[in-house]
């Protein structure tokens, strides 16, 4: 079985942002690292090699420094480690062209991916790689497992969760579930060091990036609140109430 | 200019964040054609102002979520600039109808205005991004991002049949114990952190749960330390929620737990520390102690109310 699983490298969730002209600065980021939802979904890719044998390939799509995060992903478990550069990749659309073209080449079973990336919250990347695959998708999932030709998981529901089963290629879009995360062990990462990433680039995958019409104008710092009032003591609370109601008008 | 617009729904009613994707649409001159998926709420949907139309699409397809069989059905009467809501199943339709399309997708936008210039909170509101759109496009919008369209038409429903193959099936659901609102619903939140010393003293915020209709959250020392459910966690790694008030009672304000809830309309906060971080977002500040904060807020709601 081969499962592939979709990596995205992000500034890590206790870095600051810092915006230096039209945009984001991103040499100013302290430290980048996998982004939160997908260590979920590698952590699931690797139970799912453990229990049914199989081959766990990791692919990523985006500048240089994103293979160190694949050799992180090899030093837990993964075995094959995929980079295709991002040169000339303006939105989501050619993303996930790249990622679906990269996952029909090491012809995947099964995709796991996180519900939505630290850096763009967006949560496009899952359901359009399994439009694009004809796949199909189930998101905000916290563990996939295989039997019998059925990939079983739990997604929230209106009334509290359901069990749903697929078959067939699937597309998994994770959330933070209860599963522990492993963490790599000094054999892993002496391991990790030496694995070849295979790089690969949208000619070879026979994609051909258009424009977008979508242009980025610019990237700004969150738009500042006015300072909050502060109150020293409960004996204000009553206070805040009315403010609350009269003021705010929020409750 | 038309907008295409997914209509929601919230049982046999339309979900609020339909009226404000219709009210967006109208905020810059933009008529919507409403698409209802199986027809469910079609006659409310038609008499919002502003709405030109109404589609239904009825299909056997819509029995369960399927994002693949629910775009693949809706495809068919989308035409140019689609609005979703940005509902965990709103961005799931709208990234395959853009991928089916060959169209970008745009999640989550806090305002639009004409050009189409949109904008979006990225790095989990720790940056703002601006765009400008030029052709076809889907959009999600945040929920209570936008001003509500009124009440006000009488817009013809079409209804169209449509089948496509739902490949997920549900082998189990599981009801979830308590009837309490979800933090994403909830217009008014009170969470918890671990401040509040252990997790019987939720109760406490419960109590003025039930008198204001909230949901009840909390950070992730609470959902991780004591095993409070994940599905009441806000934060980066938990819900990202935009009530019109968010209470927040003893929780510091790490920065992966304001990525969740920063952009409330009012923050609350309570915590017995005058430095603590979450001052610096909250529009409300409390230094106290729950023990002496919490019954004082109770007995002044209950006054309030009564
Ligand atoms: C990758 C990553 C993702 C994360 N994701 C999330 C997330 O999604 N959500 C989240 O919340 N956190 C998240 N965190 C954790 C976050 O960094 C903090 O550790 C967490 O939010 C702290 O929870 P807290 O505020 O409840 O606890 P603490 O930081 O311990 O704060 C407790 C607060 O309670 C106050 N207090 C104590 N006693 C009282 C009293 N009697 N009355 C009133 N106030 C009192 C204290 O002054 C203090 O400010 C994440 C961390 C990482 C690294
Ligand atoms: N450039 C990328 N390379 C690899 N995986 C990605 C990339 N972008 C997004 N993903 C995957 O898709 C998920 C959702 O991303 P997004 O649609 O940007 O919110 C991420 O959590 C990753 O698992």
């Amino acid at each position: 079985m081969n499962i592939a699983v979709l990596l995205k490298q992000v500034p890590d969730t206790t870095a600051k942002i810092i915006i230096a002209g039209e945009g984001v600065d991103e040499n100013s980021v302290s430290k980048w690292s996998m982004s939160p939802y997908d260590e979920y979904a590698l952590e699931s890719g690797l139970r799912m090699k453990e229990n049914n044998g199989g081959v766990l390939i990791a692919i990523t799509c985006g500048p240089d420094r994103s293979k160190k995060m694949l050799t992180d992903a090899a030093a837990v478990g993964a075995d094959t480690l995929v980079y295709i550069s991002d040169e000339g990749v303006m939105d989501s659309t050619h993303v996930q062209q790249l990622l679906a073209a990269a996952i029909r080449k090491y012809e995947a079973d099964v995709v796991l991916c996180g519900k939505q990336a630290a850096d763009t919250n967006a949560g496009s990347t899952g359901p359009g790689v399994a439009e694009i695959l004809e796949a199909t998708c189930v998101t905000l999932v916290s563990e996939v497992s295989y039997t019998d030709g059925n990939y079983i998981t739990m997604r929230p529901s209106n009334a509290g969760s359901e069990k749903v089963s697929t078959q067939g290629t699937s597309v998994f879009a994770f959330d933070k579930g209860s599963t522990e995360l492993r963490r790599p062990n000094v054999r892993g990462i002496m391991m990790a060091k030496k694995k070849i990433i295979e790089s690969i680039t949208p000619s070879d995958l026979g994609v051909h990036l258009g424009d977008s019409n979508v242009h980025l104008d610019s990237q700004t710092p969150p738009p500042e609140k006015a300072a909050g009032q502060k109150f020293e003591g409960s004996e204000h609370v009553s206070t805040v109430v009315s403010k609350l109601r009269n003021e705010a008008n929020v409750i | 200019m038309n907008f295409t617009i997914i209509a929601e729904t919230n049982g046999e009613n339309l979900h609020p964040t339909t009226y404000q994707l219709i009210g967006a649409a109208s905020s810059i001159g933009s008529k919507s054609i409403v698409i209802c998926p199986n027809g469910k709420a079609e006659s409310e949907a038609a008499s919002i102002e502003g709405v030109e139309k109404v589609i239904s699409v009825v299909g056997e397809c819509f029995d369960i979520f399927d994002g693949g069989a629910w775009s693949t059905a809706l495809n068919t009467v989308c035409e140019g600039k689609i609005l979703i809501s940005a509902s965990p199943n709103g961005r799931e339709i709208g990234a395959r109808l853009a991928a089916k399309r060959n169209i970008p997708i745009i999640q989550d936008i806090v305002s639009i205005s004409e050009g189409i210039t949109v904008k979006r909170p990225i790095y989990s509101g720790k940056a703002v991004e601006t765009l400008t759109i030029s052709g076809d496009a889907v959009i999600t919008l945040r929920p209570n991002a936008f001003e509500a369209a009124e009440l006000g038409g009488e817009a013809p429903i079409n209804t169209v049949n449509q089948s496509a193959d739902i490949k997920i099936s549900i082998q189990e659901a599981i009801n979830k114990a308590s009837e309490r609102l979800d933090v994403t619903e909830a217009d008014i939140i009170i969470s918890g952190g671990r401040g509040m010393g252990e997790i019987g003293n939720f109760s406490h915020l419960e109590d003025i749960a039930d008198i204001l209709g909230a949901a009840v959250g909390a950070s992730r020392a609470v959902v991780d330390e004591w095993g409070m459910p994940h599905r009441m966690q806000v934060g980066q790694t938990g819900k990202t929620v935009t009530p019109s008030l968010y209470i927040a009672v003893g929780i510091s304000g790490a920065i992966q737990h304001l990525a969740g809830m920063r952009s409330s309309k009012y923050i609350l906060a309570i915590n017995k520390d005058p430095d603590a971080p979450i001052f610096g977002v909250a529009d409300y500040g409390i230094v106290a102690t729950w023990e002496e904060a919490i019954p004082a807020l109770k007995s002044a709601l209950s006054e309030l109310k009564s």
